[in-house]
């Protein structure tokens, strides 16, 4: 299976190990990743907090460039989906978007691909039947606390992605990985977002309100899709909790070789966690 | 709360506008507070918000309230009405931002500005320039320095800025962008 692929501007900085996963297990799997070329920012939540018509021209221009070349669109970062979904949606629906965005990049939506997560892609394309048969080291007593955050599931008409308050996706995900998660309050509770850059003691109280919930719930470390989530969720913690990207746990799973790399750029140090489940790479 | 009676119809009728939610049909429930991450650090919390609107209260655009709101949609998402109190905020601060209205959450403010003036230069946001842009406009050069080092030293904060070849597709984007806001 070929995808175009949109890393995004987090990927290629702090979470880089969130890109060099997503293209391991994505090889793991068979499926060929295309990075689109020439790819802009998606302008996150900059974009649409100051500028009316910047936040649906910069992720569409991406759009653009996606639809020249007929392929899904695969976008792990949950905030840049969110952006770039966001984008179509208003396309799609919009006769006055249309209109502007002829003007601004020469585009009113034509062709444009569709937008997929990691989960979508697991689910959807993959499918967990065929990830099952896949899995070389099942995640045998691991418990985890799947995190949603925001931005993939709301505004729900917007991502179309499980329910906006109560998504169960990706534990299906996990459960076909050989683990288990647990049931619990804070799966899409907001962490604090980007305002960790300058408001970082709001930010640590969120966090740990959903860190302690994880561990109340009976978890052993929580699960994330999303570079900002997890960024804040590793850094701003004050619980020496381990957080895991999804793909990370899948790379483990898939039983990739060399598939350590990524343990080192952790604040909360997950080793110990893997090894008393021997899941060390 | 300071009233303000003679602008109510025009400012209620441009925010309504300028964010497509019906402001006017809020009646005060308060789901979107309780559901709200950031309402306890808000010096008017979610619904008083829609009801400074009502008033045709401008100084809401003076507050902290909608630097503060980070568009995570739970509110939306609860609104008995259908309002997204969050672009109801994206309104709000696009308002602010255009007249030049100041707020004691300057640093939000430069945060966004200066994510923004990134794209603009590079195609793409680079971490270390955002943050520094950040600091420079807002002071605290030195806020989670500890926390700075520790990134670098995990190899999670690249010095050099990446940026996108084709520049005049980049200016072209802003320019027009700039001439239909
Ligand atoms: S939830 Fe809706 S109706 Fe209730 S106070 Fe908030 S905006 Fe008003
Ligand atoms: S979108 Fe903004 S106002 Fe709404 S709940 Fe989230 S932070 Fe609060």
């Amino acid at each position: 299976m070929n995808l175009s692929y949109y890393p995004g501007c987090s990927l290629q900085g702090s979470s880089s190990e969130y890109d060099i996963t997503t293209r391991a297990v994505c090889a793991a799997l068979g499926i060929e990743l295309m990075e689109l070329e020439d790819w802009i920012c998606c302008g996150a939540s900059s974009g649409h907090s100051l500028d009316e018509v910047l936040h649906i021209a910069l992720p569409a221009q991406n759009l653009k460039i996606a639809a020249e070349k007929d392929l899904d669109l695969l976008v792990p970062c949950a905030a840049c989906y969110n952006r770039l979904k966001a984008a179509r949606h208003a396309l799609e629906t919009r006769e006055e978007v249309r209109d502007k965005m002829r003007d601004v990049i020469d585009y009113d939506g034509r062709k444009s691909p569709a937008v997929l997560n990691m989960i979508e892609l697991l689910q959807e394309r993959v499918g967990l039947d065929r990830l099952r048969t896949e899995i070389k080291i099942p995640l045998k007593g691991l418990k985890v606390a799947c995190y949603y955050g925001c931005l993939l599931v709301r505004p729900p008409d917007v991502t179309c992605f499980d329910h906006p308050e109560h998504p169960q996706s990706m534990e299906t995900v996990v459960e076909a990985m050989g683990g288990e998660s647990v049931r619990w309050s804070h799966t899409a509770e907001c962490c604090g977002g980007s305002l960790s850059l300058v408001h970082g003691g709001i930010v640590r109280s969120l966090v740990d309100r959903i860190i302690e919930s994880a561990q109340e719930a009976g978890a052993q470390a929580v699960v994330s899709l999303c570079p900002l989530c997890f960024e804040n969720l590793d850094m701003r913690q004050t619980k020496k909790f381990p957080v895991f990207y999804l793909t990370e746990l899948l790379g483990l799973a898939l039983g990739i070789k060399d598939f350590g790399h990524w343990i080192k750029k952790h604040f909360q140090d997950p080793s110990p966690l893997m090894d008393s489940l021997r899941l060390t790479p | 709360m300071r009233m303000n009676v003679t602008e109510t119809r025009p400012f209620i009728k441009q925010i309504s506008e300028a964010s497509g939610q019906d402001v006017a049909s809020c009646y005060q429930c308060g789901k979107c507070t309780a559901g709200c991450p950031v309402a306890e650090h808000m010096d008017f919390v979610p619904n008083a918000v829609h009801r400074m609107i009502q008033y045709g209260d401008r100084s809401i655009l003076g507050s902290s309230a909608i630097w503060l709101c980070v568009g995570c949609e739970t509110c939306a998402v609860r609104c008995p009405n259908d309002i997204a109190t969050s672009a109801v905020l994206d309104a709000l601060k696009r308002e602010a931002a255009e007249k030049g209205v100041r707020s004691r959450e300057k640093s939000v403010i430069a945060l966004h500005k200066s994510f923004l003036a990134g794209v603009q230069k590079r195609g793409r946001m680079h971490e270390l320039s955002l943050i520094l842009g950040i600091r420079l406009k807002s002071g605290g050069l030195f806020n989670d320095m500890k926390l700075g080092i520790e990134m670098f030293r995990r190899g999670k904060l690249s010095l050099f800025p990446k940026k996108i070849k084709n520049k005049r597709m980049l200016r072209n984007l802003f320019e027009k962008a700039r001439r239909r806001t």
